[in-house]
């Protein structure tokens, strides 16, 4: 079965470690802070200026003056810090961000991402994304392996406008955990019960599959 | 202290000089932290062919969505245009010129343009349509974009409390764009919702020092709520 949202949020959260200062883009993303694990404390980071980004409020607690990148109203945790947008996309540009998690349109082989428009329909705008994908060491894309037609969304070559170019190395997929190695996808993690040959069905770019990938623990 | 003395009494003084064809840098991020008040006050004024800065545009009916409904905007400088309808239609349809800007470049471009730096290189969108004609210089191995500062005749700011000297705080994540915006203009407008009297303002908690303000209004706000999120949502 390909992963819920939910679960896709979950299997990311695997990936946080203890101290990280961690950026959570919008959609899937922000729902990888309901599961962190245990015995573990990181930090979110909202690049409209805030650090250390707390659980959505109590109704009477709502304050229009704190919100976070997805506009929603939030509350700031004990140890959190407030500033400017200057000195947001500075810890961003800066390389500060231990690990960032955004969603896609498109990944491809080379590591490119395509996340802010399709030319003539869509216009989103880049948003953080792009200072995200430059300023960034460690990211992970959380997108849908294939569109709702089953055109992969894991190309050869990205078709859609770059957020960023040769900036991506792990893709967390419904279908899949890759990694981007030597212009390739790298087939890591297999969601529970599906096949590789579904994985490889839905994948346009060059996949690459060295035994039998395990199965997500979940 | 009369030539420190920045408050106004009216929003007619507060934006007097504001003509068509200017550019105006506009604090705020969504709906957070906007000058409302002075948005609205350019609406009634009707001045036309303006430029723009600003992260976001608004909603269709509040912010600096008003001044888009009103065809009062020629071009805008942004990062993202996500859930304004009328801004993504004016944008395909090519009605509004649309520099998209990412975030962290729009923040220090407008930061550049108040700090006397004309231009500066970052790894930000190389490789991407936002570097087109831009030049690209390598540095230690990495490639950079030349992106250059921006500067604007009006910025319009929402602080918190002000003091008489144009001294500004900001109230929670309201801050966001509003600092550089303070910086970056020939003549900078702060409402904000309290006016406190000199030597009432801790000068370390300063957040934007009165030297860039020029006027200093209050205002009563509605501070809409784009999406209120709760426990129980």
């Amino acid at each position: 079965m390909a992963l819920t949202r939910e679960q896709m949020a979950q299997r990311v959260a695997y990936e946080l470690r203890d101290g990280y200062y961690v950026n959570l883009g919008i959609g899937i993303p922000t729902l990888v802070a309901n599961y962190i694990p245990p015995g573990i404390d990181v930090m979110l980071q909202s690049e409209n200026g805030l650090l250390g980004m707390g659980p959505f409020p109590e109704l009477n607690d709502v304050d229009a003056d704190m919100i976070n990148a997805g506009k929603q109203t939030v509350t700031a945790r004990v140890g959190a810090s407030i500033f400017s947008s200057v000195d947001s996309f500075a810890m961003i540009r800066g390389g500060h961000i231990d690990l960032t998690v955004l969603g896609a349109f498109e990944v491809d082989v080379e590591g490119n991402i395509a996340s802010w428009m399709v030319p003539g329909k869509l216009v989103k705008g880049m948003g953080g994304a792009m200072d995200l994908v430059a300023g960034a060491e460690n990211i992970i894309v959380t997108m849908m392996h294939a569109s709702k037609d089953g055109e992969s969304k894991l190309l050869p070559r990205c078709t859609l406008p770059l957020t960023g170019r040769s900036c991506i190395k792990r893709v967390l997929t419904d279908l899949a955990y890759l990694e981007i190695e030597d212009g390739a996808f790298v087939l890591k993690e297999r969601a529970p019960g599906v096949t590789v040959a579904e994985i490889r069905s839905k994948t346009a770019g060059q996949l690459v599959v060295t035994g039998e990938p395990p199965e997500m623990k979940l | 202290m009369a030539g420190f003395d920045k408050r106004v009494d009216t929003y007619e003084q507060a934006l007097e000089g504001l003509t068509d064809g200017m550019t105006m840098v506009v604090g705020g991020f969504g709906l957070c932290g906007i000058p409302e008040n002075l948005i609205a006050r350019v609406r009634a004024m009707g001045v036309k062919g303006l430029t723009v800065v600003s992260n976001n545009c608004g909603v269709d009916d509040f912010g600096l969505g008003l001044l888009l409904k009103e065809r009062q905007i020629k071009r805008m400088i942004a990062s993202y245009v996500g859930e304004n309808a009328e801004f993504e239609r004016q944008l395909l349809s090519g009605e509004l010129e649309v520099e998209l800007t990412p975030q962290g470049t729009l923040a220090e471009r407008i930061r550049a343009g108040g700090a006397g730096i004309p231009a500066f290189y970052t790894a930000t969108g190389y490789g991407t349509p936002i570097a087109e004609g831009k030049e690209v210089r390598v540095f230690k191995g990495r490639r950079y974009i030349l992106e250059e500062a921006i500067t604007a005749e009006f910025a319009l700011v929402k602080g918190w409390k002000a003091d008489w000297y144009g001294n500004v705080i900001y109230r929670h994540t309201a801050q966001n764009f509003n600092p550089a915006a303070a910086t970056a203009a020939r003549t900078t407008v702060v409402e904000v919702e309290e006016i406190v009297e000199p030597g009432a303002l801790e000068p370390a908690m300063i957040h934007t020092p009165g030297i860039y303000v020029d006027r200093v209004i209050r205002g009563r706000f509605e501070k809409r709520i784009e999406k209120i999120t709760t426990q129980r949502t």
